[in-house]
């Protein structure tokens, strides 16, 4: 049995503003393949629970007017690996899905989950990085939409207000359109297995240039980062494969690896450069450039 | 809504749901997993106990024909939804044309995964999609085998998308 000293499964999104905004020290949880772990191993003993579950629509994926694509936040992973619209728009987002957990986690656990834990392995975390995406936040007052980059404050903290609930990740038309991308996820398993090193990479070509790069990276750092000295130095220029491999060298800059059982900070380092020659190789080929040598 | 917990006093719940087709009504704590209720209260005992932390996949049911861990899944949150567990696969004694791919390709060592992994494969057979033999290992991949029979487990899962096929094609729907 799990340490529960209530549960609360409100039946619309506005009833679990309220019951939030009235009770903030419960503890939200969306698939509980994290929340519920937790438990198991003792920690959050005693917590009060406020399961979204119950809550109809959180889940949807859609294509807004203006191009944005809505993921609900209690999307699992499945869902979003299946879906068309990610399927066609962003099948970046889609591998990095997929390489979450097992299948039977994958059907369970939630997208939104995954980003609220605050995991700097979360490989949906540094996909949407890569993607630009905004989080939809919401309490009984009103909502908030800001960039995924201002909402990891630490390593497993992130910026909710007390009683704001993640509501949807937007990933806007620009942050999509025209792109090739790729994520790697490095691991010693292929399955059930955290990320030692995840590299997300999109990219826009045009006459063999880039028109725009962009790249995320996880557990280099304490939370999620973007690679904008890699980016910077990539717009405009023609792919080649020294190109790549300056890029690569570049995305060194804004890591902070750090040893751990998992991988030393070398090897992590090491890693970061080797993956995200290989990423962006991959996400140019995607994205209709070659950068053969 | 608030089903409290204060003061000593167990949370109860009253779960409706259907296992193995048959229509349950119980009343069970808050605090207890969909794994608990089946094997403690129900006694489906042919769901398995075994990290109890969704890593080896030994407690998987179907939960509206998907494979989920049922260690780490409420059983407050089953309320409404079907449930499918080993037994309720073979009917009358007649093992499902799943079960029976894993006895033809003997995938089965000491038996403690063989529930989960049984009901994965249904759950591919019945999504009626077809599959790469990557997508069956991927597919797979949630189950611990410590007997490391994996071989003959992903074997037994090709025979019965196969078999499952080919009688789709003689018996079109």
């Amino acid at each position: 049995m799990f340490d529960i000293c209530e549960l609360c499964e409100p039946e619309t999104l506005a009833e679990a503003k309220a019951i939030f905004r009235a009770n903030p020290e419960l503890k939200v949880i969306a698939g509980g393949t994290d929340v519920l772990i937790r438990m198991q191993h003792g920690s959050l003993a005693g917590a009060g629970l406020l399961s979204l579950r119950n809550i109809p629509h959180l889940d949807e994926i859609q294509l807004l007017a203006d191009g944005t694509i809505s993921v609900g936040a209690m999307a699992p992973f499945t869902r979003i690996f299946e879906h068309e619209l990610i399927r066609k728009h962003v099948p970046v987002l889609g591998e990095a899905s997929v390489s979450m957990g097992g299948p039977q986690v994958r059907n369970v656990a939630t997208i939104g989950g995954n980003l609220c834990n605050g995991a700097v392995s979360a490989d949906s975390a540094s996909t949407l990085f890569a993607l630009d995406a905004l989080l939809k936040l919401e309490t009984a007052e009103g909502e908030r939409i800001i960039p995924m980059r201002d909402f990891y404050a630490g390593p497993g903290k992130v910026n909710l207000l007390p009683g704001e609930l993640l509501v949807a990740i937007l990933i806007p038309r620009e942050g999509y359109e025209g792109m090739g991308g790729h994520y790697i996820k490095f691991a010693p398993r292929k399955a059930m297995d955290i990320a030692t090193l995840g590299v997300a990479v999109v990219c826009k070509i045009r006459e063999n240039r880039f028109v725009e790069l962009r790249i995320g990276l996880g557990v280099a750092a304490p939370v999620p980062v973007r690679c904008f000295e890699a980016e910077a130095y990539a717009k405009g220029r023609e792919v080649t494969w020294e190109c790549v491999q300056e890029i690569a060298r570049l995305a060194l800059k804004p890591a902070k690896a750090r040893s751990s059982w998992r991988a030393s900070k070398e090897y992590r380092e090491h890693l970061i450069e080797v993956l995200a020659q290989r990423a962006v190789a991959e996400a140019v080929k995607r994205g209709g450039g070659c950068c053969a040598d | 809504m608030l089903t409290k917990n204060a003061a000593g006093v167990k949370a109860r719940k009253r779960l409706c749901m259907t296992v193995n087709g048959r229509a349950v009504e119980i009343e069970i704590d808050i605090r207890e997993s969909l794994l608990d209720v089946l094997r403690d209260r129900l006694q489906f005992t042919g769901v398995k106990q075994g990290c109890s932390v969704g890593e080896c996949g030994a407690c998987t049911v179907l939960l509206d024909g998907i494979p989920v861990n049922s260690c780490i899944y409420l059983a407050a949150w089953a309320h409404g939804k079907t449930v499918v567990t080993i037994e309720g696969l073979a009917q009358d004694g007649k093992l499902t044309p799943v079960q029976e791919a894993f006895v033809d390709e003997g995938a089965i060592q000491c038996g403690f995964c063989t529930p989960g992994v049984v009901l994965s494969t249904t759950a591919m057979v019945d999504s009626g999609k077809a599959f790469t033999h990557d997508e069956v290992r991927r597919e797979l991949s949630g189950h611990l085998c410590r007997c490391t029979g994996y071989q003959k487990i992903v074997d037994a899962a090709e025979r019965a998308l196969r078999e499952a096929e080919i009688s789709a094609d003689e018996h079109p729907v």
